[in-house]
């Protein structure tokens, strides 16, 4: 592209002729395109039209190429999706009409059901009662042998398919009511009764209260759920208020919010989400993780 | 705009104008704070009009103190280059530079140890993260070409820039947009487009400050004493171009109220999808690519003293560049909702950008031929040949990733994130960094940089930071892409989502560490730069040679 009205101008180092301009001392080589360069540049766009002949490729005015491969990327998403859960339906069917108890004691089923329960715990307990089941504040440890709406296979099943307190008709539901809030108990009287529910698994309560008036005051308000010696209902899913495991927290100021301001944890229903047999897979699993009954 | 001719002064249409503009933005933006309906735009408007005032003041006194006559073109037949607006946008892109990097640590640990958000909002990953991202990549690569691309345009038609007031529109202008943008992150202001969630106040102003700098540039190149335009100048205008053009059909968005902050994009579902990568994806091809290749097309030849390897390839590989680009966005979204033949037209066109990306690093590098001595003593050109190497490097990983059955695994996975810094540090970061140390001294007449052993304790930290961020993401990437797909053999995810993460830790604890070295590298370079600066051995400018006397190469 030199311009002939500049005249020859060589690079003396390259020996390579420059286009005679400059820019702030800045000039320009000639040097012809690398070889190797434009045919590898050729190489990807011969590549790219052959891609296009074989796969879905250029818009149309209302469709598409198709490419002569007919491959479709839903269809064969679909196919793989249909093909593995031809193939665990294959491998659980054994668990469709088995009983609970049943998966549990036969070998050959409780592997696919503890499998199939590990990447169901994963993908929808986990975000809540953690990797390892062992819970957080508000959210049940899994692995201890106490169960807020009882702990056999029955009933876990029961609570995966309809959840606690969730949207479902059939959903467990029970009521702690805000005794403070809803104006039933005084400042003092949930002083008090903190005091008592505490000494029920022989921890401190708040200093000033009167242990028996809490007593009395547990009677007439706590007992009727959480029994007459804190045992707990679980029918009601309430909580035994005598041993070391705390739900919400065993300090003065959690015992104390728990009693003020009621409590309503929430566990969605799964029935919709999951199919039978991994809801079955699901209950034998969290059954299995130590605390079953 | 000729200056009066008497001695008495007059006011220029663009002073005038601009004084104008300044007088009804403000007021504006006072009333929209008077009844904004959010506390964000509140804040913003507020922010606005003091801009307002202080920008009124600003002119006005310029006016008073200048004198009657405006600023020669040429001073004895040399252009009478504007110099001034480099060394502010110089100096502003150190800062953001070093706070960009900064919030990146910052996020970086957060992600290691979630704790470290505290449970503040204003400062939660999610507000942060585009912080970073703005930060450094229009923050500090935005100064750095606005401050690169008014020096090289200058000296490479031989005029002084166009408009006096202009380029300082611009540069105060653009600065501005920085602060809205990344005071909203934190109040929580976005739109929720990756690299465009400012809302639509700030985009509207960003859209005026562009058009500004588009005619500063045209404007330039119009008066070139040169006859021919040289290969930066088509970068840098490309890059502006189509900045425009992404910015503005990505930013369509209809507000709530025009005292709300919030606003509703016009495009819908799988468009908008498609209008966001198109857009993010040409923001990394003519913001990052076009526009530091422009930086590489001056500033290497010029310190290395050699002519451009082969102005065929630069036409070719520019032309290419261009025409390919612009059509690979849909790659972000393989396996999406996005029909699969966008997907295949992304994918096929990012293959076939291979080698018009190479064809930079090839200019690049073969530049040096005859040079290459000047590697062992020369740090500055050391950090632009390695940024180049970078380059060629993250433009051959880019279109292998965009391959369906690599991106299968690659995508949403952190490979991703490593790929990104292995540009954005290693080659978008280390030839500004070789701009800014060529820049300082050209700029303030020093004999050379207050420290070259300076720059090397630079180039060795960031470049070891750099490592350590790229191999911890390649196989923390790797590892969680193959984590997500395994089966046990009875047929179940073999993971819980959870347990990827656990996984990932120690990458990301060694991720920081090489953050932490990178940002190590900008106090090091933000000192010897100031102290270059402030201490530096003085040379008394020269003047500039008349044409045709500069000495053959």
């Amino acid at each position: 592209m030199a311009d002939a009205s500049h005249g020859r101008d060589v690079d003396e180092l390259s020996g390579t002729e420059t286009t005679g301009h400059e820019w702030d001392g800045i000039k320009e080589l000639n040097t012809p395109l690398p070889s190797w360069w434009v045919w590898v540049f050729y190489a990807t766009v011969a590549w790219s039209v052959v891609y296009w002949i074989l796969m879905p490729s250029w818009p149309l005015i209302s469709d598409y190429t198709k490419g002569i491969r007919g491959h479709s990327q839903r269809a064969l998403v679909a196919e793989q999706v249909a093909e593995l859960q031809a193939f665990r339906a294959e491998r659980g069917a054994g668990l469709i009409d088995a009983a609970l108890e049943e998966i549990r004691d036969t070998p050959e089923l409780l592997t696919f059901a503890m499998a199939n329960g590990q990447a169901a715990f994963g993908d929808n307990c986990a975000a809540c009662h953690g990797t390892g089941a062992a819970g957080f504040v508000g959210y049940p440890n899994l692995n201890d042998d106490a169960w807020l709406w009882g702990g056999t296979l029955e009933d876990i099943h029961q609570t995966i398919l309809f959840g606690i307190r969730s949207a479902h008709d059939e959903t467990r539901f029970g009521d702690m009511p805000g005794f403070g809030r809803d104006g039933v108990l005084d400042r003092e009287q949930i002083r008090d009764v903190t005091a008592y529910v505490l000494s029920l698994s022989g921890l401190e309560g708040p200093t000033g209260a009167n242990l028996e008036e809490g007593a009395v005051i547990y009677a007439d308000n706590c007992a009727a759920c959480h029994g007459d010696n804190g045992e707990g209902v679980h029918a009601l899913g309430a909580p035994n208020l005598a041993d070391a495991i705390w739900l919400f927290g065993s300090s003065i100021e959690q015992v104390t919010e728990s009693i003020a301001n009621g409590r309503a944890g929430v566990m969605p229903a799964f029935v919709d989400r999951l199919d039978p047999i991994t809801a079955k897979s699901l209950a034998v699993y969290v059954h299995s993780l130590g605390g079953g009954q | 705009m000729s200056a009066a001719m008497n001695s008495h002064k007059t006011m220029t249409i663009g002073e005038g104008g601009l004084l104008a503009f300044i007088v009804v933005g403000g007021l504006t933006s006072l009333v929209v704070a008077g009844r904004a309906l959010d506390t964000p735009m509140q804040i913003h408007s507020f922010i606005f009009a003091l801009a307002a005032v202080l920008a009124g003041i600003a002119v006005l006194k310029r006016y008073y103190d200048r004198p009657a006559e405006l600023p020669p073109q040429e001073i004895d037949g040399l252009p009478n280059y504007n110099m001034g607006i480099v060394k502010f946008l110089t100096v502003i892109s150190v800062f953001w530079g070093v706070v960009g990097f900064l919030v990146g640590l910052i996020i970086s640990l957060q992600l290691a140890w979630p704790a470290l958000n505290f449970d503040f909002e204003y400062v939660a990953f999610s507000r942060l993260r585009p912080v970073h991202t703005s930060a450094v990549i229009f923050a500090f690569g935005g100064n750095v070409l606005l401050a690169t691309s008014f020096y090289v345009v200058q000296k490479t038609c031989r005029a002084r820039l166009a408009g006096e007031l202009a380029p300082w529109f611009v540069a105060i202008g653009y600065n501005l947009f920085i602060v809205i943008a990344a005071t909203g992150y934190v109040l929580g202001v976005t739109q929720s487009k990756e690299y465009a969630e400012p809302e639509w106040y700030a985009d509207l102003w960003l859209t005026i400050v562009w058009v500004v700098y588009l005619l500063v540039f045209l404007g330039t190149l119009w008066k070139r004493k040169e006859p021919h335009i040289y290969v930066a100048n088509w970068f840098y205008l490309a890059f502006i171009v189509t900045i425009a053009m992404l910015h503005i059909v990505n930013n369509l968005t209809i507000p709530v109220s025009i005292f709300s902050s919030k606003s509703v994009i016009v495009w819908s579902g799988i468009q908008d999808a498609m209008v966001q990568w198109w857009y993010g994806h040409n923001a990394v091809g003519f913001f990052l690519t076009a526009g530091f290749l422009a930086i590489m097309y001056y500033f290497i030849p010029k310190r290395a003293e050699r002519p451009v390897y082969s102005y065929r390839l630069s036409i070719v590989h520019f032309w290419s560049l261009i025409f390919i680009y612009i059509w690979a966005g849909p790659h972000h979204l393989h396996y999406t909702a996005v029909p699969q033949w966008a997907q295949t037209l992304g994918m096929t066109f990012s293959i076939m950008l291979w080698m018009p990306s190479w064809g930079g690093m090839i200019n690049g590098l073969m530049t040096l031929s005859g040079a290459w001595d000047k590697l062992r003593t020369d740090p500055v050109l050391r950090m632009m040949v390695v940024s180049v190497a970078f380059y060629g490097m993250s433009t051959f990983e880019g279109p292998l990733m965009s391959v369906r059955a690599v991106n299968s695994l690659s995508h949403y996975t952190d490979w991703t994130i490593g790929h990104v810094h292995s540009g954005a540090m290693g080659w978008v970061g280390y030839i500004s960094f070789g701009a800014l140390y060529c820049l300082v001294p050209w700029l303030w007449n020093r004999k050379a940089l207050y420290s070259e052993k300076l720059v090397s304790w630079h180039f060795w930290l960031s470049t070891i930071g750099i490592v350590l961020y790229i191999t911890s993401m390649w196989v923390a990437g790797i590892m969680q892409g193959l984590m997500w797909r395994a089966y046990t053999e009875l047929g179940f995810l073999q993971f819980a989502f959870i347990e990827t993460v656990e996984a990932m830790h120690p990458f990301y604890v060694i991720r920081a560490l090489g953050g932490l070295l990178f940002v190590l590298g900008s106090f090091v370079m933000a000192y010897n730069i100031y102290m270059t600066i402030r201490h530096g051995e003085r040379e008394e400018p020269t003047r500039e040679a008349a044409p045709g006397m500069v000495p053959a190469e």
